[in-house]
């Protein structure tokens, strides 16, 4: 390997790509040429650093000085002062990353990674995912070795068994004993999957893992076909995820030209492949039954279980399948041991999980926590808090699957059992931070939305059942609904959950539920005095005048498209309701903040 | 994409089917091989259209009927070719409770689209996306592979401009 005095680290994950890495990386790479640099420092394109909000990011070791926001028009100063120089270009550096005296302080102690475990994200923005020999330097493929030379397949389950690892998918089912039904399944034919469908619409730590690290995913899945007896593996992965799709492909091609997936792997004897398959935009597809079907390239329709898919999966045969984020953990579990793993995290929930924080928070981005760590450590501290000084209602988790934490419960340790206790769940890792301008009524709109278009239609309750609530949730941020509505949506979601056919169904109404149980009263504001209180329902607001603010100057009048607004030059005007049609063409337009929703 | 609408509105299209034909063969003998197919074929001709179903159906043996149940079951398949340029607001729900609906209001008022529809001259197709993992970046356009964060309705009459003119 030829050696460098400096790395340049550059994110080339979705977010930061979105924020214009790739042309970073290229003006560093002419900058690095124009100044005969480009033996001396190499430019690393790596998967993402978590802190999405403030991309592109580069790092630069081997001081570790970490550059937010930059865009190529800065990068000639970073080469001519940091990379000439030695000079840090402290304009660039992200606020938290120097002490008071200018000094820079290692990324854990950043307050963004301070509280973080690093587990599965612990490659990514660090290594090249798109070089086997990075991935090999920070122990790759090592885990598969030691597996298959010094562990019997049951030695492996048993490990996975005793470090207390739960799916990270959604439902949180011990994989170790997953794995043990698959390798007690009689056949001689059987599969391993990867679920990387990742359909909850606000999570993105899965393909964060692929475009990062995709090799930690294939080493595990190598090592759960040694422990079940398989040696074929398809990874599900949604094709709307394209740099994921990218990477894996160049990852499965040098590990098959490494002879690490293949045939003889290791010398052992031990033979496994993978193969990718693209999904088409259906979040049911992530349930595992109709994900079977749809690698099978049939429709992807869930069906009822037993039989189980660890004893007919995709073609009929036995299959395990796991989520991306279980997989990753597996290497580690099997070089640290599973002590190691159990000694992290609470009592039932070990090891540590990923969330995707979004919504109303400072510090967007990926997050890695141990089980346990509170609502309150990672908001306020990992997340920096809400913007704009607002205040804090509720974080969502679970996605349309799941429901909303409130402030109340801001202080609770975070683990599988302690969410479903208070009506939400684990999910896959979305944590939507909502503030006191979102109304949680539309909230669970949004997510009713998204459950009635996905539903696959295989089974009333579900099809019909969700629809009802939707149209029910609909009338009400209409201002067109009335008590009793409540109690309908109550009824439909207790029947709808006790009776639809897959995961889908069962879990649509749990964000109503969830809403209804911790804001009841808004529900009322709604039905009862037509009030939005968060000013989110167009049909409930009204748009006044503010007689001390207003000059009248006219222009609102002149924007009005129904001619609802009147008065004299110079003298207040005012808004007709009748008239009103809510589009706040004039809030727009009016200069002296005169004009208020409500 | 590598193709859009331009492609299959061509008026000779056996170079398309060629290609098609080239994709079957390769596939040929894998299991479960009509979804990769669907997906190439669509890449092809920018739709699934009737006539390419079809031409699937003959060459893998498949039932037409299963060939369009999966075509109309997942939703990145489309029948009818879609404009030159796909914009898209993110409907994922860090987009959402960031201001996502209000931009994608202001699309429809200013394309005269709703959503999932294409204009008349072909020019612009409006779709909803779910999360592109940009969520830093929220409420996020996309227009084809052009990403607009942080976007507000304000912006949105200036940035399609752009698209108008070429
Ligand atoms: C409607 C629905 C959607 C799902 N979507 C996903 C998904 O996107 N990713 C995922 O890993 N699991 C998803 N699951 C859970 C899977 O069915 C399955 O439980 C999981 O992939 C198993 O892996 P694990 O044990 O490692 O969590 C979904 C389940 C349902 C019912
Ligand atoms: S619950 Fe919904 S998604 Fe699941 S099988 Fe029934 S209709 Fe399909
Ligand atoms: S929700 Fe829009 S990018 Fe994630």
């Amino acid at each position: 390997m030829e050696l460098y005095r400096s790395h340049v680290l550059v994110c080339e994950g979705t977010g930061c790509h979105c924020s214009g890495s790739a042309e970073v990386i290229e003006t560093f790479k002419e900058e690095l040429k124009k100044n005969q640099l480009e033996n001396e420092i190499k430019v690393v394109s790596t998967g993402c650093f978590g802190l999405c909000e403030i991309g592109p990011i580069v790092i630069v070791y081997p001081e570790g000085a970490f550059y937010s926001g930059v865009k190529k028009e800065d990068v000639p100063e970073i080469v001519s002062e940091h990379l000439l120089k030695g000079r840090l270009v402290k304009r660039l550096l992200y606020h938290d990353s120097i002490s008071d005296s200018d000094v820079v302080k290692s990324l854990d102690e950043v307050e963004f990674y301070k509280k973080q475990k690093r587990v599965t994200l612990r490659n990514c923005g660090v290594i090249n995912p798109e070089k086997i020999e990075e991935y090999i330097a920070f122990d790759g493929y090592r885990a598969l070795g030691k597996a298959l030379t010094e562990m019997t397949p049951l030695e492996v389950i048993e490990v996975v068994k005793k470090s207390g690892l739960r799916g990270r998918g959604g439902a949180g089912f011990p994989t170790g004993r997953k794995w043990e039904f698959a390798h007690n399944a009689p056949g001689d034919k059987k599969y391993v999957c990867c679920n990387a469908d990742e359909g909850d619409p606000g999570a993105f730590m899965d393909r964060s893992i692929l475009e990062g690290d995709p090799h930690s995913v294939l080493e595990a899945m190598a090592i759960a076909g040694y422990a079940i007896g398989a040696d074929q593996g398809y990874i599900y992965i949604r094709a709307e995820y394209p740099i994921a799709v990218k990477r894996l492909t160049i990852a499965i091609q040098q590990a098959r030209e490494l002879g690490l997936l293949g045939k003889n792997i290791f010398g052992t004897g031990f033979n496994f492949d993978i193969e990718l398959r693209l999904g088409a935009g259906a979040f049911v597809c992530g349930e595992e039954t109709a994900l079977m079907s749809s690698i099978e390239g049939k429709r992807g329709e869930p069906r009822p279980r037993p039989p189980f898919p660890a004893l007919k999966g995709v073609f009929g045969k036995p299959t395990l399948l796991n989520n991306v984020e279980t997989y990753a953990n597996i290497p580690q579990i099997i070089l640290n041991g599973p002590e190691w793993f159990a000694s992290i995290g609470t009592e039932k929930s070990k090891g540590t999980k990923v969330f995707a924080l979004g919504g109303k928070i400072n510090n967007t981005g990926l997050v890695e926590i141990a089980m346990g760590t509170t609502l309150r450590e990672i908001i306020y501290e990992i997340g920096g808090g809400i913007p704009g000084g607002k205040k804090f209602k509720a974080a969502q988790t679970g996605g349309p699957s799941g429901g909303c934490i409130p402030a109340e419960h801001l202080d609770m340790p975070i683990d599988y059992d302690s969410l479903t206790e208070i009506g939400s769940m684990m999910g896959s890792g979305g944590m939507i931070v909502i503030d006191e301008d979102n109304c949680m009524v539309d909230i669970a709109r949004f997510f009713l939305d998204f459950t009635v278009d996905e539903s696959c239609g295989k089974c009333p309750p579900c099809r019909i059942g969700t629809k009802r609530m939707l149209e029910i949730l609909e009338r009400i941020t209409q201002g067109k609904g009335t008590e009793e509505d409540i109690d309908n949506l109550e009824t439909l979601a207790k029947n709808i959950k006790a009776s639809a056919l897959c995961g889908l169904g069962q879990t649509a109404p749990n964000p109503v539920l969830s809403t209804l149980r911790y804001f009841r009263d808004e529900y009322l504001a709604h039905v009862r005095d037509k009030k939005c209180p968060a000013g989110v329902c167009q049909a409930l607001l009204q748009y006044t005048i503010v007689k001390e603010l207003c000059t009248g100057c006219t222009l609102c009048s002149k924007v009005c498209p129904v001619g609802a607004i009147s008065g004299e030059r110079k003298q207040p005007f005012t808004i007709d309701q009748d008239k009103c049609i809510k589009c706040g063409a004039c809030m727009e337009k009016c200069r002296f903040k005169a004009i208020e929703k409500r | 994409m590598p193709c859009s609408s331009t492609c299959s509105a061509g008026t000779d299209n056996k170079e398309q089917f060629a290609k098609l034909q080239e994709v079957i063969e390769r596939y040929k003998g894998t299991k479960g091989s009509l979804m990769p197919v669907l997906q190439e074929a669509q890449g092809i001709f920018g739709a699934l259209t009737l006539d390419v179903q079809k031409y699937i159906s003959e060459a893998l043996g498949i039932p037409l009927m299963d060939i369009y149940g999966i075509a109309t079951f997942y939703s990145q398949f489309t029948l009818k070719p879609k404009g030159k340029y796909k914009v898209s607001v993110c409907m994922g729900t860090a987009c959402y409770v960031r201001g996502a609906k209000r931009l994608q209001d202001k699309l429809v008022e200013v394309l005269g689209i709703q959503v999932g529809e294409t204009d008349e001259e072909g020019r612009f197709t409006l779709e909803a996306t779910r999360c592109l993992g940009a969520c830093g970046l929220a409420p996020v356009l996309l227009i084809n592979d052009d990403v607009y964060g942080r976007t507000t309705p304000e912006a949105v009459p200036g940035i399609i401009e752009k698209y108008r003119k070429d």
